[in-house]
């Protein structure tokens, strides 16, 4: 073996071009181009069966690539076997040895590069109290809960230095509390090693939490990649959109656009306006999606609306039903020409009481609604 | 249901009661088989190990039960594993030919080998014999290694190699220390296997590698005598050695899996 | 454009394997089939060969024994392991262990040993005759030993056991609370065991019967040992032809019929066992 020692995690840029599995006919994972920079946490977001698991197993090399190549710091790996890549891997079953006790686990790496022992017990231990996890070195596996074994997968997973850490949905068998408190973890210890992170999940607010950048898949291909904020703001396609969150979308025809704003006519006769993506280009009839987050939007009564038709910030409707969600309240509103839109309204207190069967206007600001190509 | 327990009863003596007979035998002093014999002693353990011709076969089986247990369960291993962790097509069709010898009539098997052993002039070659055993335990060891391996995560494995480890070092490390019963039982059961097999010895041994059950068959055409129920007591003695350590090693391996969460938290 | 390589998944190492079958199984097989076969001349040749070995006194003699003997004792084993299998699926712990101890002992001991053991008790001066002798039921040694009797109850000691784990396997698989609906219904224990449990043990039955059926019509030890002059099975025919009259020809014939009704009844012991599993998943 020659890669004896792991250099410095200086480095960890990983390239995906034009990566694509089939099994048969089918392309489970269809021409997948990336670039991810050194550092960066990068996760793959998508639904079960959108090909997010298999990119990873191929940038890992548990799976075979078909068409394309993986380049890391300008080598194609794509041919190199998974124990020459060098990458730490954390699995959603922890795979932490049962035989071997929590050191021993940690220390699996480096026996493998047969580090001195002096080296190997300082490793392990600045490993196991980075996870916090330093009493516990000689406990074994069926002795730790879910959470304690996901750590020691996570200290055996970057205590040998690896330039790449590729996680496959590390967190999905931990309970709500427990995984949002490691996604803090994960994060504080990805910032301090400064290793690059490919993070598969299908848990959009945990891939948004601890993302710099976010593919999202879907039927093998990535639909959008951007930093969390922005993509959540402005999807590219209804998919992403309401993947991402609660999501608005009356369909209608474009009338017309004028600079970085356009309007949208719904059947009703209604316009609305709303930002429009500069990357794409819109012709006056074509069919596209009004797009706003719930929380985007506010409740009027309709005592208080204004009484224009022309409104373009504006729609009328009928409260169908209030949600009580615990921090917000969610409005269903029938607007006028028959959809249903989502208010979110934040349970703050001396908000006015809204009743099923009110008539409402719901307001927004133009620039926080985008319209999406059908 | 009084009826049952009591027809239970009685089967389950009568099942034992032969074994048990061959085994009080054994102990008699007498030079005729009586039951119960009149005193006991070691009289006939003794002649069946001071016999040169039965220690000849004692050791001739030795030789070839190892030999096969080790072929058998090399291979087994090997052929589980590429079954379990392979991809390749006629998966089933190969799984159905290694269990074949299973399936045939042993008659047949040991006269096709014997077909080809004569003119190949290895009548008695202990390694062929060990061989032709082997391939008849090989379903055995196949269908214990399968079930042991599939028990495996292959999350374990991957995790091995991405850890750095070599192809041959997740083997040596992860893969077989888990596997440890299935191979330790898989083992001992191709040996035991071997050690009785007597229909491929009596036409493979010849008078070269005659083996104990061998022995026994070829005295048993002559008279009934004691001393083949000392040798019997020995063989069944042997098989409850191996039944024993094969139960001791897997339940030692499941209290170690087992152990009580500790204070975890 | 190739497809890249990275996972190298082991799947060579099912070829030791597979050379050891071919070496030791598949290539003798061939070898000895074909070899005493051909070796006949044409079609024809061999035609009136197997017509002469099929057709003769012998041959068709042992076939029938062959098929009576495996008859009755798989009857016999049926009969014996329905009870011990229903006591075993239907208790645990100690009881349970106790029975399974008294099942897996001989199953495991050497065949020879088994069979020894069977000479040991029904010789002319074996166990039983002397315990009868001594208790003056009888004056002459009865004649145990030697008699198609003596085979059957030498069988049925060694097959047992295969009846008894397919039964229970079975029979394991029957949900009690059936048998306690169909008793809440109204039904008497015989009415229940006749209309629901035996029905649904009906494939362990048969796959158990197969089972037994196909190892006993392939004996050799025991009838060898335990049998009289006329207690001929296919098998021993089989092992004298080579060993005494030096007929391969002839052996090779009488084994391709052993393993043609072997084959057939396996296939039947697949499918039934195959369409079970299906039906109970």
């Amino acid at each position: 073996m020659t890669s004896d020692r792991q250099a410095a995690p200086a480095g960890g840029r990983i390239e995906l071009r034009s990566v694509t599995k089939r099994y048969g006919r089918e392309r489970v994972v269809d021409a997948v181009s990336a670039l991810i920079q050194p550092g960066e946490f990068f996760s793959l977001l998508g639904p079960s069966g959108s090909g997010k698991t298999t990119t990873l197993m191929m940038i890992a090399g548990f799976a075979d690539i078909d068409e394309g190549s993986v380049w890391v710091d300008a080598q194609d790996l794509s041919s190199s076997p998974p124990q020459r890549r060098g990458f730490g891997m954390v699995f959603q079953n922890y795979a932490i040895f049962p035989h071997l006790d929590v050191f021993e686990n940690v220390a699996f790496p480096l026996r493998a590069r047969r580090l001195p022992e002096a080296e190997i017990r300082t490793r392990v231990q600045a490993a196991l109290e980075l996870v916090r996890l330093d009493r516990f070195a000689d406990r074994f596996s069926r002795q730790l809960s879910g959470g304690q074994q996901q750590r020691v997968a996570i200290a055996r997973a970057i205590v040998f230095q690896p330039r790449v850490v590729l996680m496959d949905e590390p967190l999905g068998a931990l309970d709500k509390n427990l995984r949002y408190q490691m996604q803090v973890e994960i994060k504080q210890i990805q910032r301090r090693l400064g290793m690059t992170v490919v993070y598969v999940t299908h848990d959009q607010e945990e891939a948004m939490n601890m993302s710099d950048r976010i593919a999202i898949m879907n039927n093998g291909r990535i639909e959008q990649v951007g930093e969390p904020a922005f993509i959540y703001e402005n999807p590219s396609n209804e998919f992403v959109a309401r993947f991402l969150g609660e999501a608005n979308l009356v369909k209608g025809v474009v009338d017309s656009v004028d600079g970085p704003f356009g309007l949208l006519r719904l059947a009703s006769g209604q316009r609305l306006r709303a930002r429009v993506a500069a990357s794409s280009a819109w012709q006056a009839g074509e069919a596209a999606s009004f797009f706003i987050r719930p929380e985007r939007l506010v409740l009027i009564s309709d005592a208080q609306a204004p009484a224009h038709e022309t409104q373009t910030e504006q729609l009328r409707g009928k409260v169908l039903r209030t949600s009580f969600l615990g921090n917000i309240l969610r409005h269903d509103v029938e607007v006028d020409d028959a959809a249903v839109m989502t208010v979110d309204e934040p349970n703050a207190s001396g908000r006015a009481p809204v009743a099923a069967g009110d008539r409402v206007c719901i307001a927004w600001r133009s620039q926080d609604a985008v319209f999406l190509k059908a | 249901m009084r009826p049952l327990p009591t027809y239970v009863a009685i089967a389950g003596l009568l099942l034992l009661a032969p074994i048990a007979i061959v085994i009080v035998l054994a102990f008699g002093d007498q030079s005729a088989l009586k039951f119960p014999p009149d005193s006991y002693g070691l009289r006939w353990f003794t002649a069946f190990f001071a016999d040169s011709r039965w220690q000849k076969a004692l050791r001739s089986s030795l030789l070839v039960a190892s030999l096969s247990c080790l072929i058998s369960t090399a291979l087994g291993f090997m052929a589980a594993y590429a079954m379990v962790r392979g991809r390749f097509g006629a998966k089933k069709l190969m799984l159905s030919m290694l269990l074949m010898p299973m399936i045939i009539p042993h008659v047949i098997t040991a006269i096709a080998m014997y077909f080809v052993t004569a003119p190949l002039k290895l009548v008695g070659q202990p390694l062929w014999i060990a061989l032709c055993h082997a391939v008849v335990s090989l379903p055995i060891v196949l269908l214990i290694l399968l079930s042991s391996l599939q028990g495996v995560d292959v999350n374990l494995e991957r995790a091995a190699l991405s850890l750095g480890s070599s192809r041959l070092g997740m083997f040596r490390r992860v893969v077989i220390p888990l596997a440890w019963p299935g191979i330790v039982s898989a083992a001992l059961f191709a040996f035991l296997a071997s050690f009785d097999e007597l229909v491929i010895s009596l036409f493979l041994a010849g008078v070269r590698a005659e083996t104990l059950p061998v022995r026994i068959w070829n005295s048993l055409h002559l008279q009934v005598e004691p001393i083949i129920a000392a040798v019997s007591a020995f063989l069944i003695g042997v098989t409850a050695l191996v039944l024993l350590l094969d139960v001791t090693i897997r339940r030692s391996r499941q209290l170690m899996i087992k152990l009580p969460a500790g204070d975890a938290r | 454009m190739a497809s890249k390589r990275a996972v190298a998944d082991g799947s060579w190492l099912i070829a030791p394997a597979l050379a050891l079958l071919v070496l030791g199984f598949i290539g003798p097989m061939v070898l000895f089939f074909a070899r005493t076969l051909i070796s006949q001349g044409g079609l024809p040749e061999l035609a009136a060969l197997v017509t002469k070995v099929v057709t003769s006194e012998a041959v068709t003699t042992a076939l029938i024994k062959t098929q009576w003997i495996a008859l009755l004792v798989t009857l016999a084993v049926l009969l014996i392991s329905y009870p011990l299998a229903y006591y075993m699926a239907n208790r645990s712990g100690l009881k349970f262990t106790l029975v399974l101890f008294c099942i897996i002992v001989p199953y495991f001991t050497s065949i020879i040993v088994r069979t020894y053991a069977w000479m040991v008790l029904l010789g002319r001066n074996g166990l039983i005759n002397q315990t009868l002798t001594s208790l003056g039921w009888i004056t002459e040694p009865l004649e145990l030993l030697y008699t198609e009797t003596a085979v059957v109850i030498g069988m049925v000691y060694v097959l047992l056991p295969y009846m008894v784990l397919t039964l229970y396997a079975a029979m394991k698989s029957i949900d009690p609370s059936l048998m306690r609906a169909a008793r809440g219904l109204g039904a008497g224990p015989f009415y229940v065991f006749r209309r629901v449990y035996f029905p649904l043990s009906l494939h362990g039955v048969i796959s158990g019967s197969l089972i037994v059926f196909i190892l006993a019509i392939g004996f050799f030890i025991t009838p060898a040992l335990m049998g009289g002059p006329s207690d001929v099975m296919i098998a021993m025919l089989i092992e004298r032809a080579v060993e005494i009259t030096l007929d391969w020809p002839g052996a090779a014939v009488m084994s391709l019929v052993l393993l043609a009704v072997t084959l057939a009844l396996y296939a039947v012991y697949y499918r039934v066992t195959d369409v079970r599993r299906m039906m109970g998943a």
